[in-house]
């Protein structure tokens, strides 16, 4: 066991730092044409997919190199590193993973460039935490896969020029895992119609996505037909260590505290209430807790070892503290607690209320936490599947 | 950075495990715990020839020279087992002495812990149970030959397997007044006794001291941290060793729990199926894992980092308190009325769940801290 950086990745860490103090201005002193010139400064420096091989054009990073500018830049609350959002996430590695060499020329510059969205296509009206069920079907017609089927919860689908779409192909036999195939859907196609949902802030981040009789190229298959299931397994298993969360949640934390020491618990001050110092001690122990997971997890990677299920173990912390942070904050706050964001009494404008209706995304996308359990027990306690 | 253990460690681990496996299966642990003296001298006499019991004591004074990440291995699989010794006791005086002792004195007792010749034990907690300066009241005054020590210790682990203790007491009542010193078992106005408890694989005791004369050779004083100071970072030392051991022992009993979820028919399936015991069963996963990353972090900064490991000792104890508390309970639960008998080792693991949430701070005492110490 050893904390310590090496020279090398002492000296990477600086390198980061003296990037940030000259680049990144404070918080109030960015302007509306901050976000482009650092997209473009992070870029130039092969940061944006600095864990990707040099030849699609990565940055070629080590695993910890990239843990390590990922926890700089966000104990400096720097903007993200590129703009893809599922591109960067998953989209990306799948195609370096499992594309042939057409599709990384075709997609992993504009997915590094911020050149347009992604979106995917994995939920269906039926078809939730069972995804391996889904019906949404692809028949090949000469060099086309025709599409039909509905997706659901599609995040950011009407923004978005590209999908990566699961579809059923063939019933798979014994598995129906075995029948599923992945396919890169460019949005704007005939037959393609996408319906806004606003979510509980009412805000349209997810969508209904209809395909009828779409017409996909078969070169836009991403691996082989039937291989669609081991793709989004290997896929999402992706920046899973967890360390990435880390420093936004002890911002919460700290703002958290700021909270503590302005509430009044029986018209006593709440920093002075065993049970308010207790609940965020037990927060700052799960984010401790949920760091050095992933560190550990992360090591385990460095050695080379394969990162399984055990990910869902800082999943889980992930959501307990996304929930119930907020929560209590809320009730710290007392009467104000229940003032909708953004109305003039609201205590930092709402900030604790928008987050108690906005964690579903981080807490029910890529799976509930009744499915992390269930992954956790079937996985890696080896108990029988339900 | 590497946070894994060594091939060293792995093997060591093994070792260990093989050890354990071989002599102290549970029927075993049941037959050492019922004994008077509660442990086994045979087994620890084979300890010491393996090198366990100085494994902190530094290789001039017969020791291993090893550090408390290496111990952590030798701790957590000693609670897989539950196995009844009184090592965290001998480990902790021999720190005692190591950090606060003089070259003399180090020669002098530190020899005799490696090689298994002396059991001691740290004597700090007293009737009021205050784990701070405040709590030690046993009275050390100056008198022409030494110094008379006058009071009592509660809590103290493994006292009557122990044939010498080290023993926090004070000359004023200043912090800094607090000090250790060494006392023999043998000495005139020392009694002894057994406080039972409810894990009977960890055994406690009380002293009374009525008069106890003592040269001041035997006084540590040799030491960077005086006063409380050097007894706080011995209970953080405390608390990290017995969460070390929790992490065997909550693993221990989690296995016994998925075991029997995979092996038990009701309703024509095995209970494991069940949502409603599988989930339990992977919350408990992940609580271990979590306090197990704690602990190990914390024990690295008891070697390398000193200033961080309050906070993290802290966050450690915490979690695994709640955490392996929860796994002794809800395993008895799962197992229906077949855990609740005396025969099942289920009431094993739940009865250490009550001796580690109970010792040195349990989760309000160790989360207050990391309040503290986070600022609040």
């Amino acid at each position: 066991m050893d904390f310590n950086l090496t020279e090398e990745e002492e000296a990477f860490r600086d390198e980061v730092r003296a990037f940030l103090d000259e680049n990144l201005p404070p918080e109030s002193e960015r302007d509306a044409m901050f976000p482009l010139r650092w997209s473009k400064l992070v870029r130039e420096k092969r940061w944006v997919g600095f864990s990707w091989p040099k030849e699609v054009g990565g940055g070629g990073a080590t695993l910890m190199e990239q843990a390590i500018l990922k926890e700089e830049m966000a104990n400096r609350r720097a903007p993200p590193l590129g703009t893809c959002i599922m591109g960067l996430a998953w989209v990306g590695p799948a195609i370096i993973q499992y594309g042939n060499p057409e599709q990384k020329d075709r997609f992993i510059a504009d997915i590094l460039d911020g050149k347009y969205q992604w979106c995917t296509g994995y939920s269906e009206p039926d078809i939730g935490s069972d995804l391996a069920a889904l019906q949404c079907k692809a028949v090949r017609e000469g060099d086309h896969y025709v599409v039909t089927g509905q997706k659901i919860w599609t995040s950011l689908a009407q923004w978005a020029k590209w999908m990566i779409l699961l579809v059923r192909t063939g019933e798979g036999g014994d598995r129906k895992h075995d029948g599923i195939t992945c396919l890169l859907v460019e949005m704007d196609s005939p037959g393609i119609k996408v319906a806004p949902i606003a979510n509980m802030a009412r805000q349209p981040f997810f969508a209904e996505v209809f395909f009828d009789g779409v017409r996909v190229p078969a070169e836009n298959r991403l691996g082989e037909e039937g291989q669609g299931w081991q793709i989004t397994i290997g896929a999402l298993a992706n920046e899973r260590s967890g360390i990435s969360e880390i420093s936004g949640l002890l911002w919460e934390l700290d703002l958290l505290k700021k909270l503590v020491r302005q509430a009044t618990v029986a018209g006593r001050p709440a920093v002075e209430d065993s049970r308010v110092r207790r609940r965020v001690a037990e927060f700052e122990t799960r984010i401790a807790a949920m760091r050095f997971n992933g560190l550990r997890y992360l090591t385990k990677q460095i050695r080379g070892e394969p990162l399984g299920s055990e990910t869902s173990v800082n999943k889980l912390h992930t959501a307990h503290l996304e929930k119930y942070m907020a929560e209590f904050a809320i009730e710290l706050e007392g009467s104000y607690g229940c003032l909708a964001p953004g109305t003039p009494y609201a205590i930092e404008r709402g900030r604790w209320q928008k987050e108690a209706l906005g964690w579903c995304t981080a807490v029910i996308g890529g799976g509930t936490p009744n499915i992390q359990k269930n992954i956790i027990a079937e996985r890696i306690l080896g108990l029988p599947h339900d | 950075m590497n946070f894994g253990f060594t091939e060293e460690q792995e093997i060591f681990r093994a070792e260990v495990r093989k050890f354990l496996d071989a002599n102290a299966p549970l029927e075993e642990v049941r037959r050492i715990m019922e004994t008077p003296e509660g442990y086994s001298p045979e087994l620890w006499k084979e300890m010491a020839s393996m090198g366990w019991l100085g494994l902190l004591v530094p290789e001039e004074m017969g020791g291993a020279g090893l550090g408390w990440v290496d111990l952590t291995v030798l701790l957590g699989e000693c609670g897989r087992s539950l196995f009844p010794s009184p090592l965290i006791a001998s480990t902790l005086a021999a720190l005692a002495i190591q950090e606060n002792g003089s070259e003399e004195q180090r020669a002098r007792w530190l020899p005799g812990i490696a090689d298994g010749s002396s059991v001691f034990s740290l004597a700090v907690l007293e009737a009021n149970d205050v784990l701070g300066p405040d709590g030690i009241r046993l009275a050390g005054a100056e008198s022409a030959d030494g110094i008379v020590l006058r009071g009592e210790k509660l809590f103290v682990p493994d006292a009557c397997a122990a044939n010498c203790f080290v023993v926090a007491y004070r000359s004023g009542e200043r912090p800094e007044d607090v000090s250790l010193a060494v006392v023999d078992r043998e000495v005139e106005g020392l009694q002894v006794e057994d406080t039972p408890g409810i894990d009977a694989t960890k055994r406690m005791g009380r002293l009374e001291l009525d008069g106890v004369r003592i040269s001041p050779d035997r006084v540590l004083a040799d030491t960077a941290r005086p006063g409380w100071s050097a007894v706080e970072r011995l209970l953080d030392h405390a608390a990290a060793a017995v969460t070390a051991e929790a992490i065997g022992a909550a693993e221990g009993g989690h296995a016994l729990i998925v075991q029997y979820a995979n092996q038990r028919t009701q309703f024509g399936s095995l209970i494991g199926r069940f949502q409603g015991v599988k989930h339990p069963l992977a919350e408990m996963y992940v609580d271990i894992e979590s306090f197990k990353s704690l602990l190990y972090y914390a024990a690295w900064c008891l070697d390398e980092s000193p200033e961080e490991a309050p906070l993290y000792v802290s966050m450690a104890k915490a979690y695994a308190s709640d955490a392996f508390t929860r796994i002794g309970i809800d395993g008895i639960e799962l197992h229906g009325a077949l855990g609740y008998t005396w025969e099942y080792d289920a009431q094993l693991f739940l009865k250490r769940s009550k001796w580690v949430k109970s010792v040195y701070g349990g989760s309000d005492h160790h989360y207050e801290r990391v309040a503290s110490l986070g600022g609040l």
